[in-house]
């Protein structure tokens, strides 16, 4: 089996390593780099759970090769608040919406969501609510989410904006 | 970190990457999008000696235009292909066909050639490369090029004539004119999921005749099929004389569904003549009566 030095730049930060060919990113960012944000579910491409940010696109970290994120910017759940604390505006929407329950599939939900808005793209609705489609939630029934996209997007969601403080 | 330990390449040219094939002797299995191979990996249903990285290839990316054909290179990533809106013009049935291959997030991984090479029988991606009349640009180091046709590429399920040095480079899609119709149907438990059935294809009318009918079934047999009894029913008949009910059973008996636990093979049959016969009459503009 081969082994092959990488350098990823995570979160903003150059990561360099040594791995063997037959490690996923995801892997490498839990285990090598310690970004264990990146939960990892089904480790074969269907739950969704380990989706990070890639060059700009979301892509799940189990069906890539940390070998083949040598020279590539990864971002991870880690990387979206600010430095300050100040929720990512995906975070704060999952927050106010009560869109996460046990939090598992959440990091992979916000790095979608995070992909699809950035640079001020404004995504439908409907693109959102498809692009759930490769996320598998066991907790909320999905409804908080939607909830959460309809933020996103501008529209009512029906919650008070100010219970979270009481909560 | 799941799958069985292997070698790791990554050819910077096609040259370099059929240099590794030819010499791998068959132990060589080449890693596109990974978006299906990576489970199988993670499953150890596939365990190769030497996994070749195509994603590094120069130039092994990008959709190009002819008055004749659009050729799509292999590595051309299904969310590029997707967003393309030239290619929607020149190939609004493949457009169709793609916004249905996994999620967003795996499209932004997978690629075209991955999809079509593999030939998942319930893919979308084969069945549509077979009904447009598509040919696969094909290279190997030691006997050079050739263009197989996708409907002779399939033999079985995840099968083709691919040799173990070869590598597919593009696909060749026909254009079919503006004025053809598209015929696109899936039946699947949630977006994203393999087909329990699904039809593709293209007619296309002059003088109120059919002119010519490229139709393909997905999730119907151990390989994308090609509707051939009900294309050659339907050329050369004018539209005011096409029963789609009639052409449906044509088409139905080309299939050779399976049971599996999602689907009957009775279930795919039954729910496929239904679609064929509602989906090319919506397209062709054919009243029918109720069922």
């Amino acid at each position: 089996m081969s082994e092959h030095a990488i350098e990823v730049t995570i979160n903003g930060r150059p990561v360099s390593g040594r791995v063997e060919a037959r490690k996923t990113l995801g892997d490498f960012l839990r285990v090598d780099a310690g970004f264990t944000g990146t939960h990892l579910g089904c480790e074969h491409g269907v739950c969704g759970a380990c989706t990070v940010i890639v060059d700009g696109l979301a892509v799940r970290s189990c069906l890539m090769l940390a070998v083949q994120a040598d020279g590539a910017e990864v971002t991870t759940i880690e990387g979206l608040a600010a430095e300050d604390g100040t929720f990512h505006p995906v975070q704060q929407a999952m927050r106010d919406n009560h869109a996460l329950q046990c939090g598992f599939c959440t990091p992979g939900v916000v790095c979608t969501m995070a992909a699809l808005t950035a640079d001020d793209a404004k995504p439908s609705e409907d693109q959102l609510i498809a692009a759930m489609s490769g996320h598998l939630c066991r907790c909320t029934g999905y409804q908080g989410i939607r909830r959460a996209i309809r933020q996103l997007t501008g529209q009512p969601t029906g919650v008070a904006a100010d219970h979270g403080e009481h909560a | 970190m799941k799958p069985a330990p292997f070698d790791y390449v990554a050819p910077g040219t096609v040259a370099e990457a059929l240099d590794v094939l030819a010499e791998a002797g068959g132990g060589a299995t080449l890693l596109a999008g990974g978006q299906t191979l990576m489970p199988l990996l993670a499953l150890r249903m596939s365990q190769p000696f030497i996994l070749v990285d195509v994603n590094r290839i120069e130039g092994f990316r990008g959709i190009s235009h002819t008055a004749e054909s659009t050729r799509v290179a292999a590595g051309t990533r299904q969310a590029v292909a997707l967003a393309d809106a030239e290619m929607k013009g020149a190939q609004p049935v493949f457009n169709l066909a793609l916004s249905h291959v996994g999620h967003y997030q795996t499209r932004n991984r997978g690629t075209i050639g991955g999809s079509v090479s593999l030939g998942e029988p319930a893919a979308e991606m084969p069945a549509t490369a077979v009904a447009l009349g598509a040919e696969i640009e094909i290279h190997s180091r030691d006997r050079g090029t050739r263009r197989v046709k996708a409907d002779e590429f399939y033999l079985g399920p995840y099968m083709t004539v691919l040799e173990p040095d070869e590598l597919v480079t593009a696909i060749h899609y026909p254009r079919w004119g503006a004025d053809a119709v598209t015929v696109f149907r899936e039946v699947a438990q949630r977006p994203g999921d393999f087909a329990l059935v699904g039809l593709v294809g293209r007619v296309a009318i002059e003088g109120g005749k059919i002119a010519r009918a490229g139709l393909a079934w997905f999730g119907m047999g151990p390989t994308p099929i090609k509707a051939r009894q009900a294309e050659q029913a339907l050329i050369g008949t004018a539209l005011s004389d096409i029963d789609p009910r009639g052409i449906a059973e044509l088409a139905i008996a080309d299939t050779d569904p399976f049971t599996d636990h999602h689907a009957t093979a009775h279930y795919r049959r039954t729910v496929g003549r239904r679609i064929f016969a509602r989906t090319l009459g919506e397209a062709l503009n054919i009243q029918q009566a109720a069922a």
